[in-house]
């Protein structure tokens, strides 16, 4: 029995070598019917995800776009329809496979009790492991890195039950990002925090792609901040794709109207440049999704 | 063995240095790597010694007390000749079967909390403990078990094995929707075909004559009394094939602890693992409770226990086999001496200790929000 160690390990001395970027795959959704048991709440949906890009989905409670994003990450199987990832039917990828390449964060996610932020993180690596070879090098330098990339590292020995919500949010993020995929799917990453920790959380994510040219597709409540950091907005309502393309050329008046039945004045951002959605309140109108 | 170094792989960053490190080893033989907690390794090793002290402990002590000395003498094949009798022929096999039986218990119940993500799901509380003894009590009743043979192995435990696992095919057809089986609706259909089971175990001892509802009533209770070779042989070969497989999904038993989404976009098929650590659990369970009847709370508190010692996060399988293991050879212990010279079922050791825990585990769930 021949047991020898790993290299000791050198904390500050390496961080993997940025990646080179590569095309974050692409994911398109063609025909799809989706829904629970009997409950249709997609029918002949067409979705098309640009590889690389940054992905908003938007549109008012129970629109769907919670439900096209399982679909997406193979959660949820459409009954009619099919989601391809980068020309491949994932229904046909094997889910180790699929795992390697497509990361889902859901909307809640939950944990063992007591696990460190460490051992949740790494629990990201699940996909790249085997029973047999529970632990490399790369591993451990793609967990240091995700710590360090979500401003966790120095959290990395507490107990998540004792962390804020922002901090929970960015360790969740940093566990999806050590699965170190070519896709990123988050299901409204920013519920629950307060704007500075959204602007936070949003700021983390586009900067990986930036940095990496991971796709991202997440489902945002909040527009304005969908406007400021998404590259592509698809509007969704009543499941079904009402409007999508940049930010700039998707969002105006009449479409907030008609998806939200929100009467606003669309100005564009001082900041950004991007548009502004500003409510001008009073009655709703319209019939939409509650 | 060749000299073997070890690598300290974590180490807190953070300026304030260690806390509280994690403190684990990772072991490499080729590619193959295992990672190793060093508090998990000596939780197990104390918790292996503990069942073997207890082990050790019941064939000793009794009305005819061997000394330690001549019991592990024994043990490891020597010995006085009226000590061997005594261990070996008397006190040995009813001590193995509550080890073997203890750890079945306990990895049954750390598997059907884990993935049922319920701290109270376990085999006493979701029909299968249930199931046993319906079968049991039908063997006593219609199996032709006589006065002279109850002590000896006979239709008791297949009786007891077959109702349990009949029991959970009940409960898996009645919870299984939409291809896979959510640990809520287990945990639901589960509490119904107990009430059922126990209804059906109380309308045959309603019928019985006198004797074999004294019979069945100590089985009910649970009791290693009277356990025999074929007992130790009955858990142990199933043992030998059981626990590996368990083993074998840790992985996916880890992952079932995180909910369904974060699991699956993971990479695991989770209705297949699900199905399958549910099967193996209830397989533990129905054959310890084969062999020791349906001991109250080894299986519940097991795991609790397990958790607290190990320090890990979710419930650690190992350490629960083995707290199990430890629970029930000294639950037996104190059965027979408490009282000495009569003899308590160790149903009413384990009961009497896990009812009060039970409770107190009942208010902090229902605190966090999880007791219904």
């Amino acid at each position: 029995m021949a047991l020898r160690s790993n290299p000791p390990a050198e904390p500050e001395a390496e961080l993997p070598e940025p990646a080179a970027p590569r095309a974050g795959a692409a994911l398109t959704g063609r025909g799809l019917r989706l829904g629970y048991g009997s409950r249709v709440v997609a029918d002949e949906l067409d979705l098309a995800i640009t590889g690389g890009r940054v992905t908003a989905l938007v549109g008012p409670n129970a629109c769907g776009k919670s439900t096209a994003l399982r679909a997406l990450a193979r959660l949820l199987k459409p009954t009619a329809g099919v989601v391809h990832l980068d020309g491949t039917d994932i229904q046909e990828l094997p889910a180790r496979a699929l795992a390697q390449r497509l990361a889902l964060l859901p909307q809640t996610p939950t944990a063992p009790d007591g696990i460190t932020v460490r051992d949740l993180v790494a629990r990201g690596r699940t996909p790249h492991q085997r029973w047999w070879r529970q632990w490399s090098r790369e591993d451990e330098l793609v967990v240091d890195a995700a710590l360090a990339a979500t401003g966790s590292a120095e959290l990395a020995e507490r107990s998540i039950d004792e962390l804020s919500g922002g901090q929970r949010q960015r360790v969740w993020i940093a566990m999806a990002l050590a699965q170190d995929t070519d896709v990123l799917l988050l299901d409204e990453p920013t519920t629950y925090l307060d704007l500075a920790h959204q602007v936070d959380v949003l700021e983390l994510v586009v900067g990986r792609n930036r940095d990496r040219g991971t796709t991202v597709v997440m489902v945002l409540h909040e527009l304005n901040l969908a406007c400021r950091y998404a590259d592509h907005l698809v509007a969704m309502r009543d499941g079904a794709v009402v409007a999508a393309g940049p930010p700039a050329e998707v969002v105006t008046p009449e479409l907030v109207e008609d998806v939200f039945g929100l009467r606003a004045t669309v100005i564009e951002c001082p900041v950004a440049g991007t548009p502004l959605v500003i409510p001008e309140g009073g009655r709703r109108v319209g019939p939409t999704g509650g | 063995m060749s000299p073997m170094r070890s690598m300290s792989s974590v180490s807190p960053k953070g300026p304030t240095g260690p806390k509280s490190p994690t403190r684990e080893v990772v072991l490499t033989l080729g590619p193959a790597t295992a990672r190793v907690r060093t508090r998990a390794v000596l939780t197990v090793a104390t918790l292996a010694l503990l069942a073997f002290a207890g082990l050790v402990a019941s064939v000793s002590l009794g009305t005819f007390a061997v000394p330690v000395g001549d019991v592990l003498g024994v043990l490891f094949g020597g010995g006085p000749a009226d000590a061997r009798l005594i261990v070996l022929d008397l006190r040995l096999p009813r001590a193995l079967t509550a080890v073997l039986a203890g750890l079945a218990f306990g990895l049954a119940g750390a598997v059907f909390q884990a993935v049922t993500r319920n701290p109270l799901a376990s085999p006493d509380l979701i029909g299968i403990s249930a199931g046993a003894g319906a079968g049991a009590v039908a063997a006593i009743m219609f199996g032709g078990v006589t006065a002279a043979g109850a002590a000896t192995f006979g239709a008791v435990p297949f009786g007891a094995l077959a109702g349990a696992l009949v029991s959970a095919v009940l409960i898996y057809l009645l919870a299984y929707r939409g291809g896979t089986i959510t640990g809520y609706r287990f945990v639901l259909v589960g509490i119904a075909v107990n009430g059922a089971l126990a209804a059906l175990t109380r309308w045959m001892l309603a019928r019985a004559d006198i004797d074999q509802a004294a019979r069945a009533m100590t089985w009910l209770t649970g009791s290693l009394n009277g356990r025999g070779y074929d007992h130790v042989r009955w858990v142990g070969i199933a043992l030998l094939l059981l626990v590996p497989l368990t083993l074998a999904l840790v992985r996916p038993y880890q992952l079932l602890q995180f909910d369904d989404d974060t699991a699956r976009s993971l990479g695991m098929p989770l209705a297949r693992a699900r199905i399958a650590l549910l099967l193996l659990a209830t397989c533990l369970a129905a054959l310890a409770t084969s062999a020791a009847g349906p001991v109250a709370f080894v299986a519940l508190g097991a795991p609790h226990i397990a958790r607290r010692l190990a320090g890990t996060a979710g419930i650690p399988l190992i350490t629960s086999g083995l707290v199990g293991a430890a629970l029930l050879v000294l639950a037996d212990l104190a059965a027979r001496l408490v009282l000495d010279p009569i003899e308590l079922p160790v149903g009413i050791v384990t009961g009497a200790v896990g009812a009060p825990y039970l409770l107190l585990l009942l208010a902090r769930a229902n605190r966090a929000g999880r007791g219904g």
